[in-house]
């Protein structure tokens, strides 16, 4: 159970002008800009759940889970994890939850995958057995393979994540937080991933917290997300009841024999050229069957299909939406 | 306690690997001690009777500090530390059940001493077969061989203490070059490296001794000579372990003020 109430956190930034005459006054007077990158965050999240944390760049992600995770001590606020709070209890809490940034690495650069495996084994004092069951487990479902045999300044990008997300499991965590785990993945590499966690969520209970830029992580993993944008909790929902609230625009593409299509009420015309036309309709003024009635009145439809709004755009509109 | 270990396992078995290192490292040894050595004979020979040490004690202190140049060498910083602290790489050391604390420490030591490994012995044992008065002697009597490996070692800890103060100003300053420059030629000279501190004028022996800097190689290498009588070695352990716990002590306060004060950017 993660419980977070009026989380607030705020950077100093040091700032000057450009030039030499500003560098000599910076030298005896420094200017900092107070960045508030959380403000009064609160939410929690159950045992269990799978829950995407996603937002633009800056919004507050990363600080949010550094605050969870126990690198970080908010300004004000509290946060209890599983009856921890993560800085002042910081050893007893990490000791519980799994963590991969997925933009720095965990692994030792010049030894192989196995040792770093071992490493964290002693320091996360893992029984023999367990480890044993544990890796058995990981190398099975990740295809580590020879991989964890081999220097990590040997691996692919998509090989060394795999490991990396491994190595944040090897201890059993309750929780699993993924701070952008498919940062820069191939499609295959990708979708490992997240096979992957979803095998975890489901298999050992374990709560994943995911945060990342690509939507199709989030429509793959998780059924709950969390928008964040200029510190602040922006929404809190289901993606299905948030695609269905911000998508009432469809594309129609159809393929026809006749005439060109004329103009109807409420359907707008996006191209039409040689018996091929994309037409776009708000469900809240027409809804499909009456579109498709008003073209088939026109025309003969050979072919078509309806599309919805993909989860970027939509995101894009809740972005745009809350001016963030 | 065992997660530490492993920990100096690894740390230590990655730094035996810099053999062609060690070997670079031992010849400069051997030439660097015998220049030194060569340089005090010239200044005895114009007037053994002005200087406050023998020049078989002298030579001895000087192939010590050859021997054991890896465990108290004072511009020797593990980078990886540093990149961690400003590059954001704690984020994942602490997110460990550890201490962050003792794992530097640790890690230290294990550096410095898989360096120490391969680089001692090769010297003492051509320091030994050198003719007397320029090769090293045996430890001054039995006393002194027994209170030898003790204050070494807390030597080593206070100089590693001493560092760590300077691995976690990285926390506070981002860059740490400009303290890290300043404290080795501060601690070069305080630490008796280019002049072994009974040579320093009277006058500055005060002021060397209410530093940690004559704790680290100085009491150990006088030790081993029978520079000190009795009573001045066991005071001055003390003063080593005095200096130790200060130093752990400072350490200890910085790292859960630098704790709280983590921000670690990008990302």
């Amino acid at each position: 159970m993660i419980q977070l109430e009026n989380i607030s956190k705020t950077f100093r930034v040091a700032r000057r002008e450009a030039g030499l005459k500003a560098a000599a006054k910076a030298l005896f007077r420094k200017e900092y800009t107070e960045i508030k990158a959380l403000q009064n965050l609160s939410f929690t999240i159950g045992d269990g759940e799978m829950v995407g944390y996603i937002g633009p760049n800056g919004a507050g992600k990363s600080s949010t889970i550094k605050i969870m995770s126990g690198v970080m001590t908010p300004d004000s606020g509290s946060c209890v994890i599983n009856g921890h709070v993560p800085w002042k209890e910081r050893k007893e809490h990490v000791r519980e939850i799994g963590v991969v940034f997925g933009q720095r690495s965990q692994l030792w650069w010049d030894v192989p995958v196995i040792d770093s495996f071992e490493l964290l084994r002693d320091i996360y004092r893992v029984e023999q057995q367990a480890y044993g069951r544990n890796l058995r487990e990981l190398t099975e479902l990740l295809d580590l393979g020879d991989i964890v045999r081999t220097p990590v300044r040997q691996l692919s990008l998509g090989q060394r994540m795999r490991c990396e997300i491994a190595a944040s499991l090897l201890h059993d965590p309750e929780i699993l937080f993924l701070d952008e785990p498919t940062i820069g993945l191939d499609a295959v590499s990708k979708i490992a991933v997240r096979d992957f966690i979803r095998t975890v969520n489901r298999e050992k209970g374990t709560t994943v917290i995911l945060t990342t830029h690509d939507m199709q992580d989030i429509e793959a993993l998780t059924e709950r997300i969390l928008l964040i944008g200029k510190g602040q909790i922006l929404l809190d929902g289901s993606l299905s009841a948030l695609k269905s609230r911000y998508s009432t625009k469809r594309t129609l593409t159809v393929d026809y024999d006749g005439n060109a299509l004329g103009e109807a009420e409420h359907i707008t015309v996006l191209q039409d050229h040689c018996g091929h036309a994309k037409l776009l309709i708000d469900t809240a003024e027409i809804s499909v069957s009456q579109a498709i009635a008003a073209i088939s009145a026109q025309a003969e439809i050979r072919d078509l299909s309806v599309t919805g709004e993909s989860v970027e755009e939509t995101v894009v509109s809740l972005y745009q939406e809350f001016a963030i | 306690m065992k997660q530490y270990l492993s920990f100096f396992r690894i740390r230590f078995l990655a730094g035996l690997q810099y053999r062609a290192a060690a070997w670079a490292g031992i010849a400069t040894q051997y030439a660097w001690g015998g220049l030194t050595i060569l340089l005090f004979r010239a200044f005895y020979q114009s007037g053994a009777n002005s200087f406050p040490m023998e020049f078989r004690a002298l030579s001895s202190y000087v192939w010590l500090q050859q021997a054991f140049l890896a465990m108290f060498m004072t511009w020797f910083y593990d980078n990886d530390i540093f990149d961690s602290i400003t590059g954001g790489g704690v984020a994942y050391e602490l997110c460990r059940p550890c201490d962050l604390y003792t794992m530097w420490f640790v890690k230290n030591m294990a550096i410095r001493l898989s360096r120490v490994v391969l680089r001692c012995v090769p010297v003492l044992a051509v320091a030994a077969v050198l003719p007397a008065p320029y090769g090293v002697s045996l430890p001054a009597d039995g006393i002194a061989a027994l209170l030898f490996p003790i204050s070494l070692l807390l030597g080593f800890l206070v100089l590693i203490a001493f560092s760590m103060l300077i691995y976690l100003s990285a926390f506070y300053t981002l860059s740490p070059m400009g303290i890290r420059i300043l404290a080795t030629s501060v601690m070069e000279f305080f630490c008796g490296a280019l002049v072994p501190i009974p040579f320093l004028p009277e006058w500055l022996q005060p002021v060397m001794y209410a530093l940690p800097f004559a704790s680290m190689q100085n009491t150990p290498f006088l030790i081993y000579t029978g520079h000190l009588s009795r009573t001045v070695a066991l005071e001055r352990m003390g003063l080593q372990l005095l200096w130790l716990l200060l130093l752990l002590a400072a350490g200890r306060l910085l790292v859960n003020d630098a704790q709280k004060r983590v921000t670690v950017q990008g990302g």
